[in-house]
């Protein structure tokens, strides 16, 4: 009976944090279900209303500028290795948070915005603030086709942030042996190429083994509450040492005020050449075989 | 249905995921079955027989290769050549679907002609082969959306698809001599 009681009173009280969260925006776009919802400072994303994995993007109202999510804090990390990106390529735009700040710490870079959806495009600029001028651009495109018009147009990024997926639903043909050969052409020199992934059961196996066939050993960082993690990979591989102290130091400072304590992050990332948590004969994804969504969700 | 399934995975590395892609596999299958039955039902006409049935079955078999060798140099092409990938993934649909599917389309009809031997059946006959036809299709899909893409590259697919309907042709035409030759013999006793 108390167990009963305290089952109904659990029941009773979970429709109170819905009521706190209020959605100031709902719509049906040709790809999912848009809702920004507005909770005490903060106001989030979402593409699909009962799942929390989907919380596309947050942001403070009162400190527009502190990075709320800890995947886009844990994305800064790149930044370690090619502190000074000239031009970036964001594959899956949000709520444009991470446009607006990397165009507040490099306010003399280029930045491209790719988004399949003019839903999103539309919402980040009316609710999130999303800020475009002649350095930021919006391109609604497959995030692979471009790619790989940008690759004929002769194209080149320091960096490519991928941030396409989410935990309901991946783009297959984005997590490929060829996609990911493309996105390489498409670096500079020394360029970064950033993956923000959901990968979960057997996926995880097959999406590390297609990025080191591709681009060697890696690092990553993940954030084990909803399985995501960064996957940071260079064009040219890895050295040793890859991070310069001084230049470790002054990025601290300036990501300070965006609230990412970058040195707590560097502590937790994991070189896959020292440690590499899959299996070796994982099969490696390709056009040809991409069943990624049901990798993620079969047991 | 198997193969407008694997048609969205063929198109999506050169003409992206949007819904856009669905809707050209799916015009494209529509207006090449509605063709294929118009011309299976003319073909239906003239001499029909269990031989000539095989032999659509093998065309179609041949014709459903080229998706799994020449796709990629395809697209490659349609995509240099075509900006709007809307209208580039309706050329590659095109340039990929429409003559196997056309082909496909002619067995519906060609099947009634086959199995109707008197007027008053006909309906029954057409109402089974539909429910055949269009069961196989559900199954299709779902073997294909649940199970092959998770075992196979796409184009050992295509080719088993292909394998498969060429045997059934075989068999048609084998079936075919086989009835001739206990015809003949009927006559000579």
């Amino acid at each position: 009976m108390c167990k009963l009681i305290a089952v109904l009173l659990l029941l009773l009280s979970l429709p109170v944090s819905y009521v706190q969260a209020k959605v100031i925006h709902n719509e049906r776009s040709l790809y999912r279900n848009i809702l920004v919802e507005d909770e005490g400072d903060l106001r989030c994303l979402k593409f699909n209303v009962k799942s929390t994995k989907t919380q596309q993007s947050c942001y403070s109202k009162s400190q527009p500028q502190q990075l709320v999510f800890n995947y886009t804090k844990l994305m800064m990390a790149s930044l370690l290795f090619n502190v000074e990106p000239k031009r970036i390529l964001i594959i899956g735009l949000g709520g444009g948070t991470m446009s607006n700040t990397l165009a507040q710490l490099y306010p003399q870079s280029q930045i491209d915005n790719v988004e399949i959806d003019p839903a999103v495009i539309k919402v980040a600029r009316d609710y999130f603030g999303f800020h475009e001028n002649d350095n930021i651009k919006t391109f609604t495109q497959d995030g692979r086709i471009f790619i790989k018009r940008a690759l004929l147009k002769n194209q080149r990024y320091d960096w490519i942030i991928l941030d396409a997926f989410n935990g309901d639903y991946i783009p297959e043909h984005l997590l490929t042996k060829e996609f990911l050969q493309e996105a390489k052409a498409l670096l500079s020199d020394n360029g970064i190429l950033s993956s923000n992934t959901f990968s979960q059961s057997k996926l995880y196996a097959h999406e590390s083994a297609t990025y080191k066939a591709v681009f060697g050993d890696f690092y990553q960082v993940s954030n084990r509450v909803n399985a995501n993690r960064i996957i940071i990979t260079s064009k040219n591989g890895f050295t040793d040492n890859p991070i310069d102290p001084k230049k470790h130091n002054e990025l601290a400072e300036k990501l300070a005020d965006y609230g990412v304590n970058i040195k707590f992050i560097y502590r937790s990332m994991v070189y896959t050449k020292k440690v590499q948590n899959w299996s070796d004969n994982a099969r490696i994804l390709t056009d040809q075989f991409s069943p990624a969504n049901l990798l993620n969700t079969h047991e | 249905m198997g193969i407008e399934l694997l048609g969205g995975r063929i198109l999506a590395p050169f003409f992206g995921s949007s819904v856009h892609i669905w809707g050209s596999i799916i015009t494209v299958f529509m207006l090449s079955l509605s063709l294929g039955y118009l011309l299976g039902g003319k073909l239906s006409t003239r001499s029909p027989s269990l031989k000539i049935y095989g032999f659509i079955f093998i065309i179609a078999a041949i014709t459903i290769l080229p998706i799994a060798l020449f796709s990629q140099w395809l697209m490659e092409a349609i995509f240099i050549s075509i900006e709007d990938a809307r209208f580039g993934s309706l050329v590659a649909s095109i340039a990929l679907f429409f003559i196997p599917t056309v082909i496909l389309g002619m067995l519906s009809p060609y099947s009634v002609r086959l199995l109707v031997k008197r007027s008053n059946e006909s309906g029954q006959i057409a109402g089974k082969l539909y429910f055949i036809s269009t069961l196989g299709s559900a199954l299709g899909t779902i073997i294909t959306s649940f199970y092959l893409i998770l075992l196979f590259d796409i184009n050992v697919i295509i080719y088993s698809f292909s394998g498969l309907l060429a045997s059934l042709g075989v068999l048609a035409i084998f079936i075919h001599k086989a009835r001739l030759q206990y015809k003949a013999e009927l006559s000579h006793v």
